[in-house]
């Protein structure tokens, strides 16, 4: 029943999350995961046979926009507003090819 | 069937390749999927961007109900499936194109699935089984910059609205993958739900390709191809990766599942280094879209409002026609093409000549400006006006050719410009006379080879004439004037 997460599991998830955890960081969260897992597995005791599944918990559907345009009143400043570092109206962010 | 021989004649292992492909078309909204943004392509870097296609914290998607219709159209068309309850699933992954550091796509219930299209093969007919088509959004743009060793980001393109069509693996060589593209890429230009251009990025094409030997029916382990931006690209990258696979495996070595990138230059392919290694998307059902379904009225609706496609209207030409099977292929190769064929030919009633029109001096006018036929703009009703004064001797056929130049370029009316620019045919016999008569003085020699017997000096003194005339006469009555003169 007690779920347990790896040290190896907790790197992956690390890498997934692009989080650099300290050994003790990497403890401490998975303890907190393993909670989790415990957790969920107490709803997988109940029986959800011939139950639909639930993927939204309000009962609408078809909640659509019509294809008209309309620029954002912000414009491009607002945008850029809150980036660390910017340049000629363009994102700056570390380079992702070698 | 791949066949190697070796150096002493022995035969060794017949191959064959398997194929499959994701194609990925940018759909033809003019706005984006989960907001009011412009899809218009070539803006200033991030003018088409708002709070909800840069992933700014608190936003919420609202679908634009042209997406799914389109989507649904392209289902139709390719035979699949309509999933009447269908919904968007999150795919999980860190890159800096993809601002949300998710996507949102369909991955538990796509909209469209089990559809597939016929293709011409060199061994007949042949269907390529659909898998599924689903909708998602596309990611933004970088440019790395060298010198500053940093990564620029352009989100004009997020959130542009995709369908990816996936196909079963039905493919056996570079012909059926093209023939297959072809056939998609027509049958979603004549729905209008894309524009479809390799080139351009609005239609992508990557390639899933595996080699096993002839007779074993296990699949080999496959490999993905990525970034494939023409047929030419797609036909090199297949013939290099089937080379490079069945090498392998003539070593003994094993073909490793990845993602590689080609490199249509150099002619090779690279591993492409994965998005940090890890290929673990953890999809999980959208919470902030409302699940969608699709009436029967609805799926009706769009279904009634389906154009005819290529496949039907080829029929139908055949049927209503006396034109060429190679005529009715090209005038249906586009579907601009074929409307401008319709439209003239109900004006005039002369489907040949309209279809001359348009596959020798539209297509030699098409290359020469480095357009394709879906830009054509001149009005059908200015082609058939052009038809009927060449028919009428109004015009000779030079002066036609000049004036259609002008339809295709301004779209002018061709009877008023004839007019203004005194091109129709001079009917009076004296000035064509007058005409002949003086090339006969200036050219002593062409006349008298000509009396000498060599008849083909008339057709040098006919060019000639003709030039004297700036083409506004009628050939035959050139002619018939200079055998008068001459003999
Ligand atoms: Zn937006």
């Amino acid at each position: 029943m007690a779920n347990r997460i790896s040290a190896g599991e907790m790197e992956y998830a690390g890498i997934l999350a692009k989080l650099s955890l300290t050994p003790e960081e990497q403890k401490e969260a998975g303890k907190d995961l393993e909670q989790m897992l415990n957790y969920i597995d107490k709803l997988n005791e109940l029986n959800t046979e011939d139950i639909e599944p639930m993927f939204h918990v309000f009962p609408v559907c078809n909640v659509f926009r019509n294809d008209e345009a309309r620029p954002y009143e912000g414009g491009r400043n607002k945008i850029l507003e809150n980036a660390p570092e910017k340049r000629e109206g363009r994102f700056v962010v570390p380079k992702t090819v070698e | 069937m791949h066949k190697k021989q070796c150096g002493n004649g022995v035969e060794m292992k017949q191959y064959e390749i398997v194929i499959g492909l994701e194609v990925h078309v940018e759909l033809a909204t003019k706005t984006k999927i989960f907001c009011s943004c412009s899809t218009q392509f070539g803006g200033e870097p991030n003018t088409h961007t708002c709070p909800v296609c840069t992933g700014m914290p608190g936003t919420l998607p609202a679908l634009n109900k042209k997406v799914v219709e389109y989507a649904v159209a392209v289902g139709l068309a390719t035979n699949c499936e309509i999933t009447r309850y269908s919904r968007f699933d999150r795919k999980n992954y860190f890159y800096p194109d993809n601002s949300q550091n998710y996507q949102i796509s369909q991955l538990y219930l796509p909209i469209c699935k089990n559809g597939g299209i016929e293709i011409e093969t060199a061994e007949g007919k042949k269907t390529v089984g659909i898998h599924e088509i689903h909708m998602e959004e596309d990611a933004g743009k970088l440019v790395h910059d060298e010198k500053r060793n940093c990564s620029y980001v352009d989100y004009n393109r997020s959130g542009v609205p995709l369908i990816e069509i996936v196909s079963e693996p039905d493919m056996g060589s570079a012909d059926e993958v093209i023939a297959y593209l072809e056939k998609l890429r027509l049958i979603i230009c004549y729905l209008g739900a894309s524009d479809c251009k390799l080139q351009e990025g609005s239609m992508r094409a990557d390639i899933n390709l595996s080699v096993r030997e002839a007779g074993v029916k296990k699949l080999g382990t496959r490999t993905e191809m990525k970034n494939l931006n023409s047929f030419r690209a797609i036909r090199r990258a297949i013939e290099g990766e089937k080379e490079r696979q069945i090498a392998l495996l003539e070593e003994g070595k094993k073909v490793i599942q990845e993602t590689r990138r080609w490199d249509d230059g150099k002619g090779i392919s690279y591993p492409m280094r994965s998005k940090e290694d890890a290929r673990d998307y953890r999809y999980f059902p959208e919470p902030d879209l409302a699940p969608l379904v699709i009436e029967e009225e609805w799926l009706e609706n769009i279904r009634e409002r389906q154009p005819e496609l290529r496949d039907e209207k080829m029929e139908r030409y055949a049927r209503e026609y006396d034109l060429p099977e190679y005529d009715i292929s090209i005038l249906t190769s586009a579907k601009k093409l074929a409307d401008i064929f319709e439209a003239a030919t109900a004006l005039c009633q002369k489907p040949k000549k309209v279809s001359n029109w348009l596959m020798v001096e539209t297509m030699r006018l098409l290359r020469e400006r480095e357009m394709d036929a879906e830009e054509l703009s001149f009005s059908p009703g200015h082609l058939a006006g052009l038809i009927e004064l060449v028919d009428g001797k109004t015009i000779s056929g030079t002066v036609a050719k000049e004036v259609f130049e002008k339809i295709f370029d301004e779209d002018i009316e061709p009877k008023t410009y004839i007019e203004e620019k005194g091109l129709k045919t001079v009917k009076d016999e004296s000035a064509i006379k007058e005409a002949v008569r003086r090339v006969i003085e200036e050219n002593p020699q062409p006349v008298a080879d000509y009396k000498g017997g060599k008849t083909k000096a008339m057709g040098f003194l006919t060019g000639q004439a003709m030039k004297a005339m700036k083409g506004k006469a009628d050939p035959s009555a050139i002619n018939k004037i200079l055998l008068e003169l001459l003999s």
